[in-house]
This record gives structure tokens, sequence and C-alpha cells, in this order.
């Protein structure tokens, strides 16, 4: 009998709810640790970035609009859909990058990362507002709004906590994002992206793109209706290249980077903080 | 600029029936040097540049002084005399200490706060009654307010350890000098950072003056280094290999070109920049309440405010009214000597901004539009405009869409409250926005999807130390004031 031969999957894109192929109509080859040919993904073009930039502005203040409680279920929805692929997600990773061990941990928390993010929605917006003692007869208060839409570029490394990491603080804010994956291990993102299409997640809130980091960077870093970027790839020219061009129109820019991203500090509400914008509101105290 | 259409005035008299005596501040108690050198390492040195550059009063384009040119070489002697003090005494001064200089400096600039206020007139050509009622005493409330942080970091990042950045460069707009500087100096300070300044090219005189003080407050040494000159200089800070953080106010142009320079580097930033704020008056508003705050809103100090509500947006049914009202009220102010007390519109800061307000004004005339100047006889000689109002724009007029930094106010119309915030969202800018209406719902409704970072209801243009003040999108980075305004001096640890 002759080996089963498997059928290669060509991962698509996720954008605006939907998976599409890339409008370059190219793709690429991955491949696992053995170097066997792993899926095909998706080459992302700058036109693809722009469409899910569209539609991540499209859907952005709806999600903000969502009630804290509701984005809480929604990324517990997440966590839960996650554990449901536990086993997927833990294989996908020994086969391409990880020990089973390590595929096993990596796993594990980046479900209970997202359970910590769930758990933040309705409790961050209280610990950085203020009440503010203004001299003059008037009430003042400031709380955090999110920054908008937020491109996030992903690294190589522990590709499924470092995603869901860099994601999750600026989804459980009320922001939309678009996601350069891992360029080598984009079929984990992939399978994110299936996870979270089965979620709650409204259309256009997370968009994710394959591709090469190299060639995207550039129209990201000048696109004039992305609001804010965060790098986690590591790169000190590719971080260079997003500061340079996020003047065009102030966007802002964060940087994390990670010896292990399972780390329990990797995890905070001041990244949430991150991609907030202070809102102060005045109003005269009187008859 | 151009002939006002009569057809349009109110049947109201003004100007002719009473003249206001004239009541200026004396400027004989201000102590001014014929010339400034740098302040570097806790004393006055001469510029190694050798340049020195006038300063004058735009109001009567006498020159005031002489201020020194920092250069390259003078700015690295700032940085070098801020890195020492914050290496050997600053950031090993227990915060109690470092709030006791900060307390004391407030302190010293209550004690001579008429003289602060007369000379900030002088220099910028803002009302005395602004530079003594809101500068300066808000000046002071920054010190104080900031001042009792030092020694309570802790109670401000919950689960976090604050620590300074190191040696801050700070860079002053022409506005509200020693405001700004202020805004700047008490956070930076607080969190136990030391700095250098640069105020702006043609209002450096209060931070000069501040230099005397903080000598007499005998704070040590290299802890705060102003240098005054040009936007050269403020360039030289912006490269300097060991300034830490850069914190800008001024134009997005200019905090555009700041937030490319610094790619590639670790320096950290904050942007206070350019704004077109909205100031929206639904039809259920108090109307002449309203109108004091249009009024406030875009012509307090000459429209040079980053915040100013420069775009009025009215709801249609009460727009005839509402304009006839504010053109009475705008016939009533009081345009001239900026030391004379009874003065609302003091003069254009510098003649490059005359022109440019200038500019858009006749690029409005030229479109066929009228403008509406109030009748106000203006000195023969300084920097002058006076109120003027620009009906029948729309969204993608050069004049709603730029920052014109002027007296000027331009006028649209709206039916419903999701109109009025399109509207007002629809600018690369959002640092500021302002709503009138008596209904709370609306406030919260309309407040919400306003995207600026402050939000006046039925008020415009208040200012608090304790506030945090900063802009979303185009309008810069960060916040200054309150906990928010702490931020962007620290590092936060676990």
């Amino acid at each position: 009998m002759s080996k089963r031969l498997n059928v290669l999957k060509t991962c698509k894109l996720y954008i605006d709810g939907k998976f599409s192929r890339s409008e370059s109509e190219h793709s690429f080859q991955v491949f696992d640790k053995n170097g066997n040919p792993l899926a095909n993904l998706c080459h992302a073009s700058r036109k693809d970035l722009r469409n899910a930039v569209f539609a991540a502005r499209k859907a952005q203040l709806d999600w903000a609009g969502r009630s804290a409680y509701q984005r809480g279920q929604i990324l517990y929805r997440m966590a839960e859909m996650m554990e449901g692929h536990r086993d997927q997600l833990i294989a996908e990773l020994e086969h391409t990058v990880s020990s089973h061990r390590k595929a096993e941990s990596e796993t594990d928390t980046a479900i209970d990362r997202l359970v910590h993010y769930a758990g933040w929605t309705d409790k961050y917006p209280a610990i950085f507002s203020t009440v503010n003692p203004v001299a003059s007869s008037h009430f003042n208060f400031s709380i955090p709004e999110p920054t908008g839409v937020v491109g996030i570029i992903a690294p190589d490394q522990q590709p499924l906590i470092s995603l869901i990491s860099l994601i999750a603080p600026v989804f459980s804010g009320g922001n939309s994002s678009v996601t350069i994956a891992s360029e080598k291990y984009g079929s984990i993102a992939c399978t994110l992206s299936e996870i979270i299409h089965t979620s709650d997640v409204p259309a256009g809130v997370i968009n994710i793109l394959t591709g090469f980091r190299q060639q995207l960077i550039p129209h990201m870093a000048r696109h004039m209706d992305i609001n804010a970027i965060l790098y986690g790839a590591g790169d000190p020219s590719e971080k260079k290249t997003i500061q340079e061009n996020a003047h065009l129109n102030v966007k802002r820019v964060q940087t994390y980077k990670e010896t292990d991203w399972t780390g329990d500090d990797v995890q905070s509400p001041y990244r949430i903080l991150d991609f907030q914008e202070i809102k102060t509101t005045w109003h005269p105290v009187g008859m | 600029m151009s002939q006002n259409d009569l057809s349009t005035r109110s049947s109201l008299r003004f100007h002719d029936l009473w003249a206001y005596d004239s009541a200026p501040e004396s400027p004989e108690m201000v102590r001014l040097k014929d010339r400034y050198d740098l302040f570097i390492g806790g004393s006055f040195q001469l510029p190694e540049s050798g340049k020195y550059f006038n300063t004058l009063n735009p109001s009567n384009e006498v020159v005031i002084c002489e201020v020194a040119e920092a250069g390259t070489k003078d700015v690295d002697k700032a940085v070098r005399a801020a890195r020492k003090a914050y290496d050997q005494v600053w950031s090993k001064l227990p915060g109690k200490e470092r709030g006791k200089y900060l307390f004391r400096i407030a302190r010293l600039i209550q004690d001579r706060a008429r003289e602060f206020a007369i000379i900030e007139s002088m220099d910028t050509g803002k009302p005395i009654r602004e530079s003594r009622d809101v500068d300066i005493p808000q000046v002071i409330a920054h010190f104080f307010y900031h001042a009792g942080w030092a020694d309570k970091l802790e109670y401000a990042f919950p689960g976090r350890k604050a620590r300074p950045l190191g040696v801050a460069g700070q860079l002053i707009p022409w506005n509200f000098p020693l405001l700004m500087a202020a805004w700047k100096m008490a956070p930076a300070l607080a969190t136990g950072n030391t700095l250098v300044i640069k105020p702006a090219g043609s209002s450096p005189l209060t931070a000069l003056k501040l230099a005397e003080l903080i000598q007499d407050a005998d704070l040590p040494p290299g802890v705060v280094n102003i240098v005054t000159g040009s936007e050269k200089t403020g360039s030289s800070i912006v490269h300097h290999p060991d300034v830490d953080k850069i914190a800008f106010t001024g134009s997005t142009d200019v905090g555009k070109k700041i937030q490319n320079a610094v790619a590639g580097t670790d320096k950290k930033y904050t942007l206070e920049l350019g704004g077109k704020a909205a100031n929206i008056v639904f039809a259920d508003a108090a109307m002449d309440q309203a109108v004091e705050g249009i009024v406030n809103g875009i012509f307090f100090n000459q429209g040079h405010v980053c915040c100013a509500g420069s775009r009025l947006l009215v709801q249609e049914s009460i727009t005839d009214e509402l304009v006839q009202k504010l053109k009475n009220r705008m016939e009533t102010l009081i345009v001239g000597n900026p030391l004379d007390k009874n003065t609302d519109i003091g003069a254009i800061h510098s003649k490059p901004q005359l022109e440019k307000i200038r500019g858009y004004l006749s690029e409005v005339v030229e479109n066929g539009q009228q403008i509406y100047q109030t009748q106000c006889a203006l000195p023969d000689k300084g920097y002058w405009c006076c109120p003027t109002l620009v009906e029948n724009v729309s969204q993608s007029h050069r004049i709603v869409q730029e920052e014109v930094f002027g007296p000027i106010l331009t006028v649209q119309t709206f039916r419903t409250p999701s109109e009025a915030v399109t509207l007002a969202n629809n600018t690369p800018y959002g640092l500021s926005g302002g709503l009138w209406t008596d209904k709370g719902s609306k406030i919260f409704n309309v407040g919400k999807n306003i995207r600026a970072g402050v939000v006046w209801a039925n008020t415009y243009n208040k200012f608090d130390p304790t506030s945090p003040f900063g802009g979303y999108k185009e309008s810069g980075i960060g916040r200054e004031g309150g906990i928010h305004g702490l931020l962007p001096y620290l590092e936060l640890l676990k």
C-alpha cells in the first residue's frame, strides 16, 4: 500500500470576518521542523493591507461601543474556542517549532492569557480613570478611550503566545487591529483566525495577514488611517522603518521585546493603556 | 483687511458711546537686563556661539532686550550639566526634598507674580488680564500641584515602580511661554528628571526671569538649564544622544519632524501639537452663555491657542439669532495695548504670524466669500487683527481644515447631533472640542463621540494642573497634567 498523500492546506487571509485569497494571487510554502512542506500561505499585498485597514476602521467604533461586559464575554468565548482546539494548536506548534512540553505550555499560557484579558475589559477603565479636583467650579473627569486602528507585527518566536500577547491588550481595549503574522509560522496564525471566526468576534475587529514583513511594514507604517503600531518582531531596522514613517500621521508606536513571551510580566493592564487615549471632560457646577 | 459688509451690522451702536479710560499696568517695577546669557549649570554663561538676537514687543515693535543664541556646543554643555546633576544630585535626592524645591519655586513665583505677568504681556502681546489672571496663577498652581507628587509616585501607578528617565529636553511654544514651561518643568522635576529647556525664540523673557528665580531658590546647579535660541537650537536638543526624552509643544509640522528625527533611538517623546476644535452649539443651549463661551473659545490669547474653538458649529434653527448675538458681543471686544487692564484682545504675537493669518483671510476673500470684522480702532505700530467671523464655509475649505492660530472663527451649520459629530471629527486634528446644550444625555453622547483629548461642555478653555491635557490623532501623543501627565516622564518597572 502506498503512503497516503496528505492534503496541503492553503491558509487564507482573514479580512473583515472573511477568509480571502490574496489580491496578489501569490502564495508561499512553509515547512515543518523537518523541512517537509506544511502548508501554503497567502502572500498579502499592499492592497490586502488596505482592505484590512478599511475593514478595521469600519468595525472599530461598533467594537468600542460594545459594553465592557460584552467585550469581556467575547474574549472569554475566544478562550473557550481555543481550549476546544487545544490539541490542534499543540500539534501544530510541535510540528513546526517546539518540543511537546513547550508546545503544551505555550498553548495553555495563550489560553490563560486571553482569560486574563477577558477579565480586564470592565476593570482597566476604572483603574486608569480619574476624577480631577480642579480649583474652579467644574466637574472634571478623565477616561481612557481606544486609540482606534492598530497595526500589529508579530515575531516568529513562540508564534502562538506572542500573537495572543500582542493582539489581546489591543483587542480588549476596544481597538480594531490588522496583524502581520509570523512569516515562518503563519499557519498557526491561520488556525487562530479560524478560532476567532467562530468566537463572536465582530467582523473586521481582528484582521490577520500572512506574507513578508519587510514588504508590508513600510506600507503599514505609512498608512494614513492606522492610528498606532505595535511592533513585536524585535528587528531594529524594521522598528526604525516604522518609527521614521509614523510621523506622517503622528502614529503611536509601541515596541514589545520579550525573551520569553510566556512570562507573567508580559501581560499587564499597562499594555491595554498603551493603546488608549485619555479624554478629559469638563462641566460647570452651578445652578 | 477687507471691507466689512455694513448691511449685516446690527442697528445697535458701539464704540462711540462710552470710551473706557485707559488703565495701563505700569512696567516700571519690571527688572530686565539689556542682555541675557544662557542658564547652564546654575549660572548665566556666555554663549559659545557668540551670537545674540533681539526679542521685541509685538504691540509697539520696540526691542525689549538681547538674548543669547545657543549653538550645538552650548546645547551640549547644557545636556552635560543636566546629566551631571541627574547622576550626582537629583536622582539621589529623596522625593520629599525634590518636592520642597518645587514648593519653594511655586512660592517665589507667587511673590513675583506681577512682574512675571507684565513681562509676559510685553514679550507676547497678550492682554495683562490674561497673563495676570490665567497664565501666571496657572504656572504657580502647576508647581504646587506637582511638588506634592514628588514623594507620592508609588501611589500613582498600582503594581509598578516608577523610575525617572534621566535628562529631558523640553521645547516651549510662544503662545503661553511661562505656562508651557511650567507644564513641562514641574512634572519632569517632580518625577526626578533633570532638564534642558528651550523657550521659543520670540518669547524667551519669562523663562530667563525664571532662571534668576531658580538661582534664588537654590536649586542644585544643572537640574534646570535654560538655553535660548532658534529652531536650530531646538533641533540640537532633539538630536543630542544623551537626551532621554523630548517634550514638545508647538505646530503639528514641527512635531512630525521631531517624531521623525528620534526614529531609531530610544528617546521617549510627548508631542502637544495643533488643533482645529469644533465648538458645537445645540438649539437647546443657553444662548447667552454659549456666546460668551464662543468668544472665550476663539478670542482668548488672540486665538493663539492650540485648543481654540476655531470652528463654530451651530444647529440650523438658531443660526441667525446666535450669529447676530455673537457679532454684537464681538463689537464690544476691546483690541489694543496689552498692558491696559481693559484690553480683551492684545497684539498678534509676531509679524510672520500676522502674515500667516492675513494669508488665510485673503484666500477667503479671493474665493468670493465675505468676512465679518469688528470695527475696532487699531494702534499704528505693532501687529494687530480685529476679531473676525468667516461664514458660509464648507468642510473642504482650507480655513476650516487648517490651524490659523489667530482671532478667526469659521461658522458652519448642522441639523442633527450625528452630523455635528461628523463635522467635528472631520479634520486630522483631535485636541479639543466644545459643546453647548441643556440636555445631559446629549453631553455624554456627543462628548463621547468627539475624537479629542479635552471636551468642554457648557464651558471652554478651562485648564487646571490636576486635569490631563493632550490630543488624539495628529494633535499629539501623551498627556500633560494630572496623574496621566506623570507617566511620560517615568519608566514603569515591575
